[in-house]
C-alpha cells in the first residue's frame, strides 16, 4: 500500500522537501511522516502544514498536485519509488543512488544532478542542466538513467561523467557542455553549441546538429554498441535506429578546442 | 582570577616536562605566583600544554577569498557553524571562512597564528579579515622578495635603500616580518619564466640573481632587528630534485637566521616525476648543523585541499599536471598569485613520497626547536587535520600501519620505514607551541612562565593520540575559559602583532614618484592606518 501525499495549496516560496524520499519515509508511521520538517524560504514547518497524508510504512510515494515550486523531492533516495501527478520543481532526484521516480506532468531544472544511479522519467518537458554537476563541482551525474519525453532547457548533461540521457523533444543551447563521460540521446536534436568543451563521451542525435567549427569530421559508420543501447533502450520505449540498412551515423570528433576525445553521432537516414 | 591545579604541565620553555604544577592566571591575562579567589579548575589527571602556535598558515587575504570563491563543491560537503548567542555562522572545510577559522583554530587548542603571506596591497583586506577572526592572536608577514621598487635597488647595489624601502613597506602594511616567495621567480613569471638558479640573472633584469635577493634581504632583515627572521620559501619548490636548489639557498644564508617555510616542498631527489624521491636526510642533516635556521615541515595529508601560494610559475605547472581549477593574481609590482584545487593520494607515488618527506623532516631533525608542525594550511592539508600528524609522530606502530598502504613502488625512495623514532609529549609541545613561539620572537607565547600570556590548553590523557589532540577538554586563551567540554564558550577578540622598524624620512619622498608612475591606486592611500587594526600590539624596534 503506497503513501499517497496531496499538496494541500502552492507554498507562496520554493518549499524545500528533502524528507520525500523512500530512504526517510519508508519505516514511519503516518503521525510521523506528518511532522517531518520541510523549509518554507526560511522557516521551518511540519509536512502536514502543505500535504495531506494517507498511508504508512512504505517504500513507495505517489505525490498530487502543482509541486512546480516543490524542490528537492527524492534527494539522495536509494531505493522505492517517487510517483509524481503534477509538476515538479528544481533539484528532482539530485544525487540519489537508486529506486525509480517517474513524473506524470512537466520537470524544472537540475533533475538527477549529481545522481550516482537510478532512473527518472518525466512524461512532459524538463528544464536545463538535467544530470549536471552543480557549480565548482568536477562531475555531473556518475551512472543512471534519465528520460524525459518533452523538450529540455539548457547545458544538460553539464558534465556527467556516465549514465545516459534521453530527451524525446528539443534540447537548447550548450547540451553536454564540458561532458566527461556517459550518452545523451537527442530524439530531435538541439538548439546550439551542442557538446562544447566536451572531453569524452558520446552525443547521438537523431535530427541534423548544428556543429560548432571545433568539432572534425570523421566517418560514416553504424556503431556496433549501438545494437546494445538500442536493446536496452527498447525497455523504456526509446527506439533507436542502428541498422545499415536505415541508415548511418556521421561521426564528428571534438571539441578539438579542449582538445577532447569526444563524439557526436548524427543519424543519417538512408 | 583563575586557579588550575594537578594538571601534569608540559612547558618547553621553561623545561618543565610533565611535572605536576599549579597555573596561576590574573585578571591581566598573564601567568602569576598566586591568586586569591576566582575559579579553580581541577585538573588532575589531564595534561596541560601552552597554547597552540602556528608559525604557517593562510587564513586571510585575497588569495584565501578566492579560493573560497573557487571551490562551491567544498561548502556543500563540509562542516557548517550555525549561528548561535555567542557565535557567528561559517563554514569550514578546505578554506574555513574567517569565523569559523577562529573556531577551529581554537577549538584544537591553538592560540596564535602567523598568516605568511600579505602582499603590502592587499594587506588592508587582510587585516579586515584577520579581524573577524576571532580568539587567535594574529601576525602578518609581508611579500617582499619580488618587489619590483626593492628589486631595482638591489640591482643598483643600493644596498642602505633597499633597506629603507623594505622598512617602509612593513610599516605601511602594517605587518610583522618578511616572508620571500620564490625570490626574483614571481617576477620573472611576468616575463613567462621562472628562477629556478641561484646564481642565473632574473628575466628583466641584467646581474641581479636568486642568491643575491636571499643573501640581501636576509641582512636586512637581521639589520632591521625584526623579531622574526626572514620567512624563506625557496626557489623551485616542488619540483624534482630541487634539494640541490634548497641546499643551495642555505649557502647563501650563511651567517644569518632565517625560517624556511614548509620545507617538505623543497626536500625531494631524482631527475623528474617518474624517479622522483625524497631527500629530506640531506636537509635534515643540514639543520641538524646549524642552529641558526629554523623550519616548518609542510607536511602533506591525504585527501582534498586547495593549494593557494605566492609562487605563480609553480601554481600553473599544478594546474598542467592536474587539469583541474586554475585561478592566477597579478598583484602589481608586488607579487603574484595562484589557486588549483588539488588532491593528495596514497595510490600517486608523487604524493606518497611528499606525505613521507613532511614526517620525515620533523623525526630527522633532531631538535624540536628547529622543526614546527605546519601543513602550509591549506596546501598541504587542512590545519584542523594536524592532530593527525601528531598522531604519526608519536606512535611508530600506526606510521607502519600507514606506510604498508602506500604502493610497493615507494620502497627506496623514502626513509621514514627505517625511522622508529617517536615525538614525546614535551617534544609536541616544542613544536607546536614553544618552538614556533620562540622563532617568532613571541616570548610571550608558547610559554607558562611567569608574566606570560595566559594561553594554554588542558587535555584529557587517551589512547587515541588524534582524538586527545583534536578534542581538548579546556582552552584558555588570556586568561579566559574559551573551550569548555568540547564547547565555544567565549568568542574574545585577539590582538594583532606589527613591528614599527626604522627608516629614513626621505623614503615617503622616494617612494612617491616611483609608486606613481607604476600604482593603480594612489601613494597616500596606500599604507594601512594603524587604526584599521583591531587590537594592535606595536613592538617598536630600535633607531626609530
Amino acid at each position: 500500500m503506497p503513501i499517497t501525499l496531496y499538496l494541500k495549496q502552492a507554498p507562496a516560496v520554493p518549499l524545500e522537501t528533502e524528507v520525500l524520499s523512500p530512504d526517510v519515509i519508508s519505516q514511519l508511521s503516518n503521525t510521523e511522516i506528518r511532522k517531518l520538517t520541510v523549509y518554507h524560504g526560511k522557516r521551518q514547518v511540519p509536512l502536514e502544514e502543505f500535504f495531506d497524508v494517507d498511508g504508512e510504512h512504505s517504500d513507495e510515494l505517489i505525490i498530487h498536485g502543482d509541486l512546480n515550486k516543490v524542490r528537492w523531492i527524492g534527494r539522495a533516495m536509494s531505493k522505492g519509488s517517487i510517483t509524481v501527478h503534477g509538476k515538479v520543481g528544481m533539484h528532482l532526484g539530485a544525487y540519489m543512488k537508486g529506486g525509480r521516480i517517474e513524473v506524470h506532468g512537466d520537470a524544472s531544472d537540475w533533475i538527477g544532478a549529481e545522481m550516482k544511479n537510478g532512473f527518472i522519467h518525466v512524461h512532459g518537458n524538463a528544464g536545463g542542466q538535467i544530470g549536471a554537476a552543480y557549480r565548482g563541482s568536477l562531475a555531473g551525474m556518475k551512472n543512471g538513467t534519465i528520460i524525459v519525453d518533452g523538450s529540455a532547457g539548457l547545458e544538460v548533461g553539464m558534465r556527467m561523467r556516465r549514465g545516459t540521457i534521453v530527451l524525446g523533444g528539443i534540447a537548447r543551447d550548450f547540451t553536454g557542455l564540458q561532458m566527461k563521460g556517459g550518452t545523451i540521446i537527442l530524439m530531435s536534436g538541439a538548439e546550439i553549441r551542442t557538446g562544447a568543451w566536451m572531453n569524452r563521451g558520446t552525443i547521438i542525435s537523431l535530427k541534423p546538429l548544428q556543429m560548432m567549427p571545433t568539432f572534425a569530421y570523421a566517418s560514416d559508420f553504424n556503431p556496433m554498441f549501438l545494437n546494445v543501447y538500442a536493446k536496452q533502450l527498447k525497455t523504456y520505449g526509446v527506439t533507436l535506429p542502428y541498422a545499415a540498412s536505415a541508415g548511418t551515423y556521421q561521426r564528428f570528433a571534438g571539441d578539438l578546442s579542449v582538445p577532447g576525445k569526444g563524439e557526436i553521432l548524427v543519424w543519417q537516414p538512408a | 582570577m583563575l586557579k588550575i591545579t594537578g594538571g601534569k604541565v608540559y612547558d618547553p620553555a621553561n623545561e618543565i616536562n610533565g611535572q605536576i604544577k599549579d597555573l596561576c592566571i590574573d585578571d591581566n591575562g598573564r601567568f602569576v605566583e598566586s591568586v586569591s579567589g576566582g575559579r579553580t579548575i581541577d585538573a588532575t589527571g589531564m595534561i596541560i600544554f601552552p597554547g597552540g602556535v602556528d608559525v604557517h598558515t593562510h587564513v586571510a587575504g585575497g588569495a584565501m577569498n578566492f579560493a573560497r570563491a573557487m571551490t562551491p563543491e567544498d561548502h556543500r560537503r563540509t562542516q557548517a557553524f550555525i549561528r548561535t548567542q555567542s557565535r557567528r555562522s561559517g563554514l569550514g572545510g578546505m578554506a574555513p571562512t574567517t569565523f569559523a577559522t577562529g573556531y577551529l583554530y581554537a577549538g584544537m587548542g591553538f592560540t596564535t597564528v602567523n598568516e605568511a603571506a600579505v602582499p603590502v596591497l592587499s594587506a588592508r583586506h587582510t587585516h579586515e579579515e584577520l579581524a573577524d577572526i576571532p580568539i587567535v592572536d594574529k601576525a602578518t608577514l609581508t611579500l617582499m622578495a619580488n618587489n619590483e621598487i626593492m628589486l631595482d635597488q638591489m640591482q643598483a647595489g643600493e644596498y642602505e635603500r633597499a633597506k629603507n624601502v623594505v622598512a617602509w613597506y612593513l610599516w605601511a602594511a602594517k605587518s610583522y616580518g618578511v616572508k620571500a616567495v620564490n625570490p626574483g621567480g614571481v617576477a620573472a613569471w611576468k616575463w613567462g619564466s621562472d628562477a629556478k638558479q641561484l646564481n642565473d640573472p632574473i628575466a628583466g633584469y641584467s646581474s641581479l640573481t636568486p642568491g643575491k635577493i636571499v643573501t640581501m634581504l636576509a641582512t636586512i632583515c637581521d639589520d632591521l632587528q625584526l623579531p622574526h627572521p626572514m620567512h624563506l620559501h625557496c626557489n623551485n619548490l616542488g619540483a624534482p630534485g630541487n634539494i640541490s636548489t634548497t641546499l643551495d639557498t642555505l649557502k647563501h644564508l650563511e651567517g644569518h637566521r632565517a625560517h624556511i617555510a614548509h620545507s617538505q616542498y623543497h626536500a625531494y631527489g631524482g631527475d623528474d616525476w617518474d624517479t622522483m624521491c625524497s631527500a629530506t636526510s640531506q636537509l635534515a642533516e643540514y639543520f641538524n648543523t646549524h642552529p641558526n635556521i629554523t623550519t616548518d615541515a609542510g607536511a602533506v595529508l591525504f585527501g582534498d585541499t586547495v593549494t593557494i601560494t605566492a609562487d605563480g610559475p609553480w601554481q600553473h605547472l599544478l594546474y598542467k599536471l592536474t587539469g583541474r581549477k586554475w585561478g592566477n593574481l597579478d598583484v602589481e609590482n608586488e607579487t603574484g598569485c595562484g589557486i588549483v584545487p588539488y588532491t593528495y593520494r596514497p595510490s600517486n607515488l608523487v604524493n606518497a613520497v611528499q606525505w613521507a618527506s613532511g614526517l620525515e623532516l620533523m623525526l630527522l631533525i633532531k631538535s624540536p626547536w628547529q622543526v614546527f608542525l605546519s601543513t602550509d594550511h591549506p596546501n598541504g592539508g587542512c590545519f584542523w587535520r594536524y592532530p593527525e600528524i601528531i598522531q604519526l609522530l608519536m606512535c611508530a606502530d600506526f606510521r607502519k600501519e600507514c606506510i604498508a598502504k602506500l604502493p610497493d613502488k615507494i620502497k627506496n625512495r623514502i626513509t621514514l620505514p627505517e625511522i622508529d623514532r617517536e615525538y614525546t609529549l614535551y617534544e609536541v609541545a616544542t613544536s607546536m607551541s614553544a618552538g614556533p613561539a620562540r622563532a617568532l620572537g613571541l616570548h610571550q607565547k608558547g610559554n607558562l612562565g611567569i608574566g606570560c600570556d595566559a594561553d594554554l590548553v588542558i587535555y584529557e590523557e587517551e589512547i587515541d593520540i588524534a582524538r586527545m589532540f583534536s578534542h581538548p577538554r579546556y582552552v584558555i586563551k588570556a586568561g579566559e575559559i574559551v573551550i569548555e567540554d568540547g564547547d565555544i564558550r567565549e568568542t574574545p577578540h585577539g590582538r594583532e602583532f606589527l613591528v614599527k622598524p626604522s627608516y629614513a624620512p626621505e623614503t615617503d619622498e622616494f617612494m612617491r614618484p616611483l609608486f606613481e608612475d607604476c600604482y593603480t591606486m594612489q601613494f597616500d592611500n596606500y599604507p594601512v592606518e594603524i587604526e584599521r587594526i583591531e587590537n594592535p600590539d606595536v613592538r617598536i624596534l630600535p633607531g626609530s
